[in-house]
């Protein structure tokens, strides 16, 4: 089951990339965006460049995005972890790529699809959780819904809408 | 289809269920849309069969996980054009 808007999000540590890891401990910020997205997806695809921009934009106002493929690489190897460095080596990632092997983070934050995005406030109080805009197809559209919910929080007020249904690829369970 | 002459009851949907199946279908991904056997975006060569989702690029570029609809009417069309 989905944490309910309101509650405090899954707390959760799991390496990016390069091996750092990442925690929702770590550190103080004003907002917190988690996206469970991964390489082989169109709709993840269409949509990466769109959350890339608003991670670069938000930035400077302290905002952290945290992106993570939580898919059984043993069936679908576009996303293992050598093709989740390539990604970030060969294209200009602002966010760290953590590898969810276990799917446990995945499971608790009950994603269902890829892209999937939670934006937790300063206190790690789940606010938005949804898709990023309300088409995949349609690059103008720029993740409008991301940006109202984290421009809602850092005004501390709450997100309108606060969710919306995640549209995307299944995420790909182990058997 | 109907548009082309086509007749749309000749649409086949067809599920592949497993790993093996895929291998057998050369299915590398959903959806995957035929006409008379031919992929209506051929994939690249070399890529591997498998249970995973297409990703698709419109004719504008953008990626998509359908086909470029003009794509699939010139499919079509070239087929009703030969009958």
């Amino acid at each position: 089951m989905t944490p309910p808007l309101g509650d405090k999000a899954p707390a959760f540590a799991l390496p990016d990339t390069e091996g750092v890891e990442h925690s929702l401990a770590n550190g103080t910020f004003p907002a917190t965006v988690v996206v469970f997205t991964c390489n082989h997806c169109p709709y993840a695809l269409a949509w990466h460049d769109r959350i890339a921009d608003s991670a670069r934009d938000y930035s400077d106002r302290g905002v952290r995005f945290l992106a993570i493929n939580s898919n059984d690489s043993e069936r679908y190897p576009r996303d293992s972890l050598e093709a989740m460095q390539r990604r970030v080596r060969d294209e200009d990632w602002p966010l760290p790529y953590l590898h969810d092997e276990s799917q446990e983070v995945a499971r608790a934050y009950d994603a269902r699809v890829t892209p999937d995005v939670f934006v937790l406030d300063g206190d790690g109080t789940l606010r938005y959780r949804g898709a990023p805009d309300s088409d995949y197809s349609d690059p103008t559209q720029g993740a409008a819904w991301l940006r109202g919910a984290l421009d809602a929080v850092l005004s501390g007020e709450a997100p309108d809408p606060a969710e919306t249904e995640p549209v995307g690829c299944s995420i790909k369970w182990k058997p | 289809m109907s548009e082309v002459g086509l007749d749309p009851e000749r649409v086949v949907v067809r599920e592949i269920d497993d790993e093996a199946h895929a291998d057998a279908e050369l299915f590398v991904g959903s959806p995957t849309i035929r006409v008379d056997g031919v992929d209506v975006q051929p994939p690249e060569e070399g890529e591997a069969p498998g249970l995973t989702c297409r990703v698709y690029h419109t004719r504008d570029g953008r990626v998509s996980p359908v086909p470029d609809p003009h794509d699939l009417r010139d499919a079509l069309a070239r087929v009703a054009a030969r009958a």
